[in-house]
């Protein structure tokens, strides 16, 4: 597919370059130089931090500032989902657990849209009573970006004294890993992940290039002042923005929470270096570089577990977009400005 | 009844003020020049009239309706359509998209005009699917036009349109604004080139330093030994 809007100065589709890290990934594995199994996971991992930084690079593309917060939306996201599935649901007696081959059971089909819509509307609210506050004073984005880090420490704070410091688990059933050729273990759970962030990525590719507002999103990204006398509210775009970004860290909390099997407040926190490497890998501005980029630094860094020490994983994440930096100053996908 | 009234506006960025109590008026129709040294508040004046800016002083009167101080979404549906003076196409959408975004506000079919405007810009149809940023500069001057025409608008503002363009491209950019005047629309433009934009003109401005300097007919002040000297280059 070709990427709509938000990137330019490409000569290779992102299609493309999946294809080919795909490729290369493959022949390594089956040359024996890497285990599958580590590709796979961390394909997962991938995915699900691709759906954050997706979000991430949204935000950022519209409202022009590094939404600190993207990482703690997704700890609140996986801990209002803990709150459905394990104390709401059960006393309207929804529950269930080992869905098909999965760990949970359907309540989780109905808890994961229901929280994207609860976070949504908590970002447009959290837009109206601080952000939009700060922009109508003009305030530069380095302030909008401290803004959010205070309200990513508030959020934090307030997972902790709802939900506790201690560590959670949602209602689960222990399941057999799926034995996959070429001594590939595939936890079953990770076909729901795949499936959920394959689906939002082509839904938001198709409302981005296909849909009134996703044109006007990508044209307000583009030149602000311009969007507004051609008639665009961007005020409003600003909203749908905040709604999919934080739909997504949603997403990507509950998902980050089954595949870990554990939540724990600090857990968005922790991923949101992996996040902006993530972004500043594909290029800042353009989600669907963010994609590409998580891709590569989940694969990447789970890989290496094999010769280094999984603490160093971040690390790992870090010299990879440095060095991809160094010899392409704006990401792989990234726009000269 | 004008059809735009500017009246005595005060306009500026922050703590600065750069327009200090500038008037204009375009009749129905008319091609209405703006013309005056780098700096002197042209392009100011212009995001004054479509909203951009919040004047701090004077009024703007549409159609007989006080638009001063409102939204810039709101001033377009009214038919005020606005070509800026840099950055003025989506540079990742396409050809196609922007032109729709130039569509925005429409809520009826906006097809059939699409391909009008098509026809008046033959250049462009054929790369519709093509992203902005790729194109040349004439070009890319000529998506901004076609974007500013999808809302069929009565009065276009446009800011330094031959601004940076190749001599050929220059005329034929003052070519299609005839052609779009022919066509009953009202057009108020900031040009550099002054000599062509005042043949063109019903009438013209001259502002200086944020000021009305001179004003009159276009074929009197190409005469204007003054503005020869300042603008014409002799
Ligand atoms: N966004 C801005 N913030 C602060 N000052 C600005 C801004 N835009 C323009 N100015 C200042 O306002 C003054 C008038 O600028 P303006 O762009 O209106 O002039 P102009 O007549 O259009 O000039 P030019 O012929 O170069 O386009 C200049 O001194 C300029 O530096
Ligand atoms: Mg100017």
């Amino acid at each position: 597919m070709t990427m709509p809007g938000c990137m330019g100065g490409w000569r290779w589709g992102v299609a493309h370059t999946l294809m080919a890290i795909f490729l290369v990934v493959m022949a390594l594995s089956f040359l024996s130089v890497i285990r599958l199994e580590l590709v796979v996971n961390g394909l997962l991992i991938g995915l699900i931090m691709a759906v954050g930084a997706i979000g991430l690079s949204l935000v950022y593309g519209i409202l022009k500032f590094a939404n600190i917060a993207q990482g703690d939306f997704m700890t609140l996201g996986a801990y209002m989902c803990l709150f459905l599935l394990g104390t709401l649901f059960p006393r309207m007696n929804i529950q269930g657990t080992g869905l098909g081959p999965f760990t949970f059971g359907y309540p989780m089909l109905l808890a994961l849209p229901l929280v994207m819509v609860v976070l949504a509307t908590l970002a447009i609210g959290l837009d109206i009573g601080v952000y939009r506050r700060l922009r109508g004073r003009g305030v530069s984005t380095v302030v909008l970006a401290m803004t959010s880090l205070g309200v990513a420490i508030a959020l934090r704070g307030a997972v902790q004294v709802l939900w506790g410091g201690e560590t959670e688990q949602y209602p689960r059933l222990s399941r057999q890993f799926y034995q996959a050729p070429m001594d590939v273990r595939i936890p079953p759970d990770g076909i729901f992940i795949g499936l959920v962030t394959v689906t939002l990525v082509v839904a938001l590719y198709l409302f981005l290039s296909r849909t009134r507002m996703g044109k006007a999103m990508r044209a307000t990204s583009d030149n602000e002042e311009l969007a507004r006398v051609s008639g665009i509210n961007t005020e409003r775009v600003i909203w749908w923005t905040w709604a999919i970004g934080a739909a997504l860290a949603a997403t990507a909390g509950i998902l980050l929470a089954v595949f870990q099997a554990q939540l724990l407040p600090i857990m968005g926190w922790r991923v949101l270096i992996p996040l902006f490497a993530a972004v500043i890998l594909g290029g800042i501005g353009n989600p669907f570089g963010a994609l590409v980029g998580a891709l590569i630094i989940g694969v990447t860094s789970e890989v290496s577990t094999e010769w280094l020490s999984p603490s160093y994983k971040p690390a790992v994440a870090f010299l990879l977009m440095i060095a991809t930096l160094l010899v392409r100053p704006t990401g792989i996908f990234g726009v000269k400005s | 009844m004008s059809l735009l009234a500017v009246q005595g506006i005060v306009a500026g960025y922050g703590q600065t003020e750069i327009l200090h109590g500038v008037s204009i008026v375009v009749e129905p129709g008319e091609i209405v020049a703006i013309i005056g040294p780098n700096g002197s508040g042209k392009s100011t004046l212009m995001k004054s009239a479509v909203g951009l800016l919040r004047p701090t002083g004077g009024s703007v009167n549409f159609r007989g309706e006080d638009i001063t101080g409102v939204a810039p979404e709101n001033i377009v549906r009214k038919g005020l359509c606005y070509v800026p003076q840099s950055s003025n196409v989506f540079p990742s959408l396409s050809i196609h998209e922007n032109l729709e975004m130039g569509a925005f506000v429409r809520t009826d079919d906006y097809r059939p005009r699409i391909t009008e405007i098509y026809d008046l810009f033959p250049d462009l149809a054929s790369r519709r699917k093509e992203r902005a940023s790729r194109l040349s500069g004439g070009q890319r001057q000529m998506v901004a036009l076609a974007r500013a025409l999808m809302l069929n608008p009565v009065l276009l503002l446009l800011d330094e349109p031959s601004a940076g363009l190749a001599p050929m491209m220059v005329a034929s950019v003052f070519e299609k604004i005839k052609g779009i005047s022919s066509t009953g629309v009202a057009v108020l433009m900031v040009e550099q080139n002054a000599r062509e934009a005042l043949r063109l003109s019903a009438r013209g401005y001259v502002l200086a330093a944020g000021h009305n300097r001179l004003e009159g007919p276009g074929r009197s002040l190409l005469s204007d030994p003054e503005v020869a000297r300042l603008y014409l280059g002799g």
